[in-house]
């Protein structure tokens, strides 16, 4: 029961960065309908942002996280701009491939600017376990929950009570509609990419926290898992993002705690095909219904 | 009010529309005929600012549109009810009211637009807080006019709005279409039911394989032998 307790409180530490992470991949996906696979590497850009804002600047940690965000965002945004946009109306499998490509140049790009060498990441809150009854929870723990939960809550307020929110989902459901009742496609495209990398930018600052190390390639297995927790909840769907993260970080810890670490990624994997049979569309997901 | 003059429209090599110009004056019902490929919806799209023109005019109100983008034509006072109806699923009935007025900020003018529209169609007042994906087909295509009446147009382009209904819904939307147009929206009527268009419209033209073939008034159409025999089945 103990250590059930204690899977519960790691697990959901982690479900949350991935849930911040899938959001990104299933906002991006609803709208253009891409796997932006170089979400994860924006992941790993706002640790990175985070490591050199709070070591050369002495920002603490909201500052970090918030900077980390906003230049996340911008840098989403022209990710979208560069190497999407012209792409907009090729084959998908070409925007596939950029993203691919994206993805490689952002890791390579880090790894020779910065080595691939492991760099441990600024402690800039002191790290404090909490004892309850047998279970260990650390301060950064409550932080990561914390902040995920406000951070999911606030996009949830940004998608359905905004302007910007109604028009993307407009045009994600119906892009012609949505520029016949005037809405800016491409405004509309860059605010979902600012929105999505935001929330990976966020993530970096708390994995770097949690985990205490950063590399240039942290941002691939994360990145992958992420993407099967919003395939799992429902792509295109947000709460599904948000449901499907917690449950691979559950899965995963619960995985380790009963002694197959070497195999909680094989898990995570069968997992997502077990639901995909049962599911195809995902815990959230619904079968797109048309009427003519 | 708008003035389409030697517009050519393109799909990648294929030639849609070749050379079409037309007229609407202010206050007209003006219908678009023409069979299955003619050209219509291409058309509609590029005077919305969906798609561009290879060449030729769309002036409207004195100015030239054909470059301007859909939000900024859509803010100008042209609405279009797309063919197909295109409502949003996943959002209520008041929902896609709401995606209508998009650009409009004044709240005051914005619920007397609603008012407006539950007024036309008593049914989507009834509706309103239903998935407008369960509608029906004529309730959707009621849905879809008020979607674009909410943005208070002073033109209102309809792409086929009979299309699949029965009868009694089909007699229903034309009325409206009068009443919209009495109460000072001008517009271009888009449609295969020849007959039921050139009789509530002003004028008409007939568009064959991307060209005007035919205009006069709905009458002179009605009463043409060649257009009684391509579409009015007589
Ligand atoms: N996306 C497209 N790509 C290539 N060709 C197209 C495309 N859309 C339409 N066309 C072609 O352009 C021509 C005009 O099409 P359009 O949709 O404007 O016709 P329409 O008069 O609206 O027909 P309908 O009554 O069936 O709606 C047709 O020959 C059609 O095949
Ligand atoms: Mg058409």
């Amino acid at each position: 029961m103990q250590t059930f307790g204690q899977q519960l409180i790691n697990g959901l530490s982690l479900g949350s960065i991935y849930a911040l992470l899938a959001l990104g991949y299933t906002m991006v996906y609803g709208i253009i309908k891409l796997i932006n696979f170089a979400h994860g590497d924006i992941y790993m850009l706002g640790a990175f942002w985070g490591y050199f804002v709070i070591n050369q600047l002495h920002f603490n940690f909201i500052w970090a996280m918030l900077s980390a965000m906003i230049f996340c965002a911008l840098l989403g945004v022209v990710i979208e701009y560069f190497a999407y946009r012209p792409l907009r109306h090729s084959p998908r499998i070409t925007a596939l491939i950029t993203a691919i490509g994206v993805s490689f140049l952002l890791e390579n790009g880090m790894t020779y600017l910065f080595t691939a060498n492991t760099r441990s990441f600024p402690q800039v809150i002191k790290t404090v376990t909490y004892h309850l009854g047998g279970l260990r929870i650390s301060n950064i723990q409550l932080l990561i929950l914390g902040t995920a939960c406000l951070l999911m809550l606030l996009l949830e307020l940004i998608i359905k009570r905004t302007k910007m929110g109604r028009a993307m989902r407009a045009v994600s459901v119906d892009p012609e509609a949505a520029q016949l009742v005037g809405i800016n496609i491409n405004h509309t495209i860059s605010f979902t990419f600012a929105l999505g990398s935001a929330m990976a930018g966020a993530a970096g600052v708390l994995i770097g926290l949690y985990y205490n190390s950063i590399d240039p390639l942290m941002g691939m297995t994360p990145g992958i898992k992420a993407f099967v927790a919003a395939v799992i909840g429902g792509i295109g769907s947000v709460p599904g993002a948000s449901v499907g993260g917690f449950l691979i970080g559950l899965l995963e810890t619960g995985v380790q705690a009963i002694g197959l670490s070497a195999y909680k990624d094989a898990v995570v994997y069968f997992v997502l095909i077990v639901i995909l049979l049962v599911l195809p569309a995902g815990i959230f997901g619904h079968k797109t219904k048309e009427k003519v | 009010m708008l003035s389409v003059k030697d517009l050519v429209v393109n799909y990648g090599a294929i030639q849609a529309i070749k050379k079409v110009s037309f007229e609407i004056h202010t206050g007209e019902i003006v219908t678009l005929i023409g069979a299955n490929g003619a050209g219509k919806s291409t058309i509609l799209h590029t005077i919305s600012g969906i798609m561009r023109p290879v060449s030729g005019q769309v002036t409207y109100l004195d100015r030239q549109i054909q470059k301007v983008a859909a939000p900024r034509i859509v803010q100008a006072g042209i609405s279009q009810v797309p063919e197909g109806r295109h409502i949003f699923p996943g959002l209520s009935v008041q929902e896609n009211l709401q995606m209508g007025a998009f650009l409009r900020k004044d709240r005051r003018s914005i619920a007397q637009a609603y008012e407006d529209v539950y007024n036309y169609f008593p049914v989507l007042k009834q509706r309103r807080h239903q998935d407008a994906a369960t509608l029906s087909g004529g309730e959707q295509q009621m849905l879809a006019m008020g979607r674009a009446l909410m943005a208070a147009p002073k033109l209102m382009l309809l792409d086929e709005p009979s299309m699949g209904l029965a009868p009694i819904f089909i007699n229903e939307i034309f009325d409206i279409i009068r009443a919209i147009n009495a109460a000072g929206t001008t517009v271009l009527l888009i449609e295969q039911n020849a007959n039921k268009a050139l009789s509530i419209a002003d004028r008409g033209y007939v568009l064959a394989s991307g060209e005007i073939k035919l205009s006069g008034t709905g009458q002179e159409l009605l009463a043409n032998t060649a257009v009684q025999q391509a579409y009015l089945g007589g």
